[in-house]
């Protein structure tokens, strides 16, 4: 069988591959950054989990409110 | 740290930042060392140079088929245990799964035309294996349609359940009815029909994109809990709001 007739189609198929993965890569990828982006700016705005420790700025303000 | 330890959202989060750029590495270095080898193995006597499609090809239907199998274990994580990560699990593998099993069908149908001269026919094994790249997006699609996500992983769970009698039909669909596609020639009860210089290479791709498989999947499920806390102080704040 002669293997410069399918190159094509090997070529065609470690290329469908790269493809797969590095779409699957930067999906994980980006939207990891989203979402600690999105956590980030509700931190800013003050929102936080109960469970959450306290930022320490946060902390300051609160005693400074306090005095 | 115990395995039930992971259970809670705020340590399996730490795990996965300590864990998921060691899994990475490796993932890396065994795809280098798996493609040398697929490279360096001898063409087939009967396919010639395009049994190099096979190293992608059939890793890529192993992991379609385990992408269901652990979505189907986090579907009973869901419905019997309640676990807090099952649904979790089960959402974050659904894209890494059905992008697997495209792959096995398009790498498939690049295999084919040489050997076959068609790029597709309704066999039973191409078939059901199309079948489960529609359960995926039905999945996938059901995830994303019920905006609560305990209400869309008990949705989302039982279609997995019953989706999952997919995995025995495309695995023996070779035996039980007479397909162009070829049997069973890696796990057989007699021994593999593969030549060993072809078979180890073909282990080593496997192993390397099982390694990417877990890395994406715990990535994933780190995303989905990130996700669930932005929603849950979303919530906070517009019920502080009212």
């Amino acid at each position: 069988m002669n293997a410069a007739n399918h190159m094509g189609f090997i070529v065609a198929s470690y290329a469908a591959a790269v493809v797969a993965v590095s779409v699957l890569i930067a999906w994980v990828t980006l939207d990891y950054r989203a979402q600690r982006r999105k956590l980030a700016d509700l931190d800013m705005r003050g929102v936080a989990r109960r469970s959450a420790p306290a930022r320490p700025e946060r902390a300051i303000e609160q005693a400074k409110e306090e005095a | 740290m115990a395995i039930a330890d992971l259970a809670n959202p705020t340590r399996f989060l730490k795990f996965a930042n300590r864990t998921i750029p060691w899994l990475g590495g490796l993932t890396v270095l065994v795809f280098a060392y798996g493609i040398d080898q697929a490279m360096l193995a001898p063409d087939d006597y009967q396919q010639g140079a395009t049994v190099k499609i096979m190293f992608l090809h059939v890793p890529s239907a192993w992991l379609g088929m385990l992408g269901w199998g652990v979505m189907s274990v986090a579907a009973l994580g869901t419905l019997v245990w309640r676990h807090p990560l099952a649904d979790v699990a089960a959402k974050a593998a659904a894209p890494i799964g059905a992008a697997f099993t495209l792959l096995c069908l398009v790498t498939g149908s690049l295999w084919g035309r040489p050997e076959w001269g068609t790029y597709w026919v309704w066999d039973a094994r191409l078939t059901s294996e199309l079948v489960l790249l529609l359960l995926y997006l039905g999945v996938i699609a059901l995830w994303r349609t019920v905006e609560d996500p305990s209400r869309a992983a008990r949705a989302a769970a039982i279609l997995t359940l019953v989706g999952a009698i997919d995995l025995p039909i495309i695995k023996f669909s070779v035996d039980w009815w007479n397909t162009l596609h070829q049997g069973s020639s890696v796990f057989r009860v007699s021994g593999s029909t593969i030549d060993s210089s072809i078979l180890l290479p073909l282990f080593i791709m496997a192993a390397a994109f099982t390694l990417l498989f877990f890395t994406l999947h715990l990535a994933a499920m780190r995303n989905e809990i990130l996700r669930r806390r932005v929603r849950t102080l979303r919530l906070m704040q517009a019920s502080a709001a009212s």
